[in-house]
């Protein structure tokens, strides 16, 4: 696949902050790239590098193979959505729309024309002579997605656009920025701290903390697969269990389990450093008779979630376990206090970098 | 209901309303009601005239008024003007320059004005013109105006250029606006309310400055105030009451005006 975007050891500072530690990555042409970090890792920087908004203390970044780092914001193809949609309050919907044309200098009746094409493509064709501020929030997300579109960039930066809307809109949203995307074929980047929105929409995912890029991989990767602690506990909900490597060779490994057990895991590239760890699912976990499994584990306390009970357990070692298991009336819960046996998917268990 | 007592019940709350207002308007009141008053006495009541209204027009003074007038409302809309774009520029530069050395500093000397005695201000004033030597007139009242109409012209457009987000720029510079655009596009059409309100203030503390012009304003040349203070000097005459009460009108519509356009864009802001 043709990069579209190359980011270089970009490093960017302010004052004595590092918000961008040396990041690298490349997007695809076509891709849904999703940058998935906590507040205050780096991710918005990066996309307002990207976007012009930052000078870069270091290192460069290039659009398909030029190097636009010293390009000022309106000589880049690539348009932003706001996380507050920034929609011009004294322009109507399709002057908002046709401003990015406009500054391009196309002729007024031709911009105009793709004004209402791109109202049609977000569904406000009815809504050109409207000002934003007669619109809803989610109305006013679908103008800034227009906005962005119409001058059809070569990349489109979102800085977590969905933020702002209420729940039952976000999730319709997502899957209208998606088919937007497959519609269009541009290039997104999208902004976002909900791993749940990142994993639904991404072709791609960059899991970032403290300036750094922790993983790239596809959300099927970055989620079955994660190759450090940071990634594991961020993603979704993980038992980390200390382990002692048996041996090590071409990324597989076996491990011996607290309580012995030994077992073979995929993982990490290199031998991990300080005390190694496994990260296993807790739906890829079975309880099955006490002894036959892979560990024993005493229970704690069973939490109800409707769909699934959690089941909270301690190893004889001390190391907390939580499982699920599903609500139905086949299956017997265990009773708080009693021993269970749990047994590990093949696979399931994959062994971390740190 | 809250907790918050009532004003209205403290002891002697109407009393020492009363009082105040009375100090402060009776006297205006009484300006107005005898601009309207037939007889040519300040204190008898002769009926209900436009006579002095028609003698600022008409009569002995009237060429002395009119020509005070003229440059009064001329030096008010240049010097408005002019301090209108310097306070624009200052504020686009302090509220949107970010981190600068000195930013204190500009602020402290921006808004100087309001806080030094006027009388000093007109004393340097007057020093400083001399020693150059630039003869006093039109000119130099010109330029004592926009000066000290700087910080008034400031004040309300910073505070609208703070309510308006960076990123309305930002979105237009993404959009392939040049710097330019951006200003001419987006932030001016945004900040437009407070640089109305910014020009109409100026212009009635120009048009209202007595002691500076009278120092600066040099032999035969008079503004609306100066106009009226060398009249008064001879007598109050009914005419100045009436004169008066034009400059009162004046006055209170533009500040109205300046107060609603600043409502109107604070609503379109939202």
């Amino acid at each position: 696949m043709d990069e579209v975007v190359a980011v270089r050891r970009v490093v960017k500072r302010f004052g004595a902050f590092t918000a961008l530690a040396g990041v690298s990555l490349t997007i695809g042409q076509k891709q849904f790239f999703t940058l998935l970090g906590p507040s205050g890792c780096g991710k918005t920087t990066l996309l307002r590098c990207i976007a012009g908004f930052e000078d870069l203390s270091e290192g460069t970044i290039l659009l398909e193979g030029r190097d636009i780092a010293g390009l000022a914001p309106n000589l880049r193809p690539v348009n932003t959505v706001f996380q507050h949609y920034a929609l011009f309050p004294h322009m109507t919907v399709a002057q908002n729309v046709a401003f990015g044309l406009k500054m391009q200098g196309m002729a007024p009746g031709p911009r105009l024309k793709r004004a209402g094409e791109m109202l049609e493509l977000v569904h406000l064709s009815g809504f050109a002579d409207r000002l934003p501020s007669q619109l809803s929030g989610g109305q006013q997300q679908r103008v800034a997605l227009a906005r962005a579109l119409a001058p059809s960039p070569r990349v489109l930066l979102l800085d977590e656009p969905l933020s702002a809307l209420d729940l039952k809109l976000r999730q319709a949203m997502r899957v209208e920025l998606k088919q937007l995307q497959e519609e269009t074929g541009i290039t997104f980047v999208f902004v976002t701290h909900d791993q749940e929105e990142a994993l639904t929409m991404s072709d791609r995912i960059a899991v970032m903390s403290a300036g750094e890029v922790r993983q790239i991989g596809s959300p099927r990767e970055i989620y079955e697969a994660p190759v450090n602690r940071f990634v594991a506990g961020f993603i979704g909900e993980t038992n980390l269990l200390p382990v002692r490597v048996a041996s090590f060779a071409g990324g597989m490994a076996r491990v011996v389990l607290p309580g012995g057990h030994q077992l073979t895991c995929p993982g990490a590239q290199t031998a991990p450093t300080g005390t190694p760890h496994v990260s296993i699912r807790p739906e890829r976990m079975t309880l099955v008779p006490p002894g036959s499994g892979d560990l024993d584990a005493s229970v704690e306390r069973l939490i109800y979630l409707g769909t699934d009970l959690q089941v909270l357990a301690r190893l004889a070692d001390g190391t907390a376990l939580h499982l699920r298991m599903q609500n139905s009336a086949r299956a017997t819960p265990p009773g708080a206090g009693s021993t269970i046996g749990v047994a590990i998917e093949e696979g399931a268990a994959r062994l971390l970098a740190d | 209901m809250t907790g918050r007592p009532d004003i209205r019940r403290y002891p002697g709350f109407a009393a020492m309303a009363a009082l105040c207002l009375a100090i402060l308007y009776v006297p205006l009141a009484v300006v107005i009601a005898y601009s309207f008053n037939d007889s040519t006495s300040l204190t008898n009541w002769g009926g209900v005239s436009l006579r002095w209204y028609a003698d600022l027009f008409t009569g002995v003074e009237a060429p002395r008024f009119r020509a005070a007038a003229w440059n009064s409302i001329t030096i008010a809309t240049l010097a408005a003007t002019a301090s209108t774009i310097i306070a624009a520029a200052a504020a686009v530069a302090m509220v949107r320059g970010g981190r600068f050395r000195g930013k204190g500093a500009t602020f402290a000397l921006i808004n100087l004005p309001l806080m030094v005695p006027e009388i000093v201000t007109a004393v340097a004033t007057l020093i400083f013109f001399s020693t150059i030597g630039l003869m006093t007139g039109y000119l130099t009242i010109l330029i004592a105006h926009i000066t000290f109409c700087i910080p008034f012209a400031y004040l309300p457009i910073a505070a609208r250029l703070e309510g308006i987000e960076e990123t309305f720029e930002q979105a237009a510079r993404d959009l392939y606006a040049t710097r330019a655009q951006a200003f001419r596009l987006i932030l001016l059409p945004l900040m437009m309310p407070g640089v109305i309100s910014g020009f109409l203030l100026a212009f009635i503390i120009s048009l209202d400055d007595f002691i500076i012009t009278n120092f600066v304003k040099g032999a035969g040349m008079e503004t609306l105030p100066t106009a009226i203070f060398g009249s008064v000097k001879q007598g109050i005459k009914p005419n100045i009451l009436a004169l008066s009460t034009v400059m009162l009108t004046v006055s209170i519509l533009f500040v109205t005006l300046s107060y609603f356009v600043n409502r109107l864009g604070q609503r379109s802001r939202a």
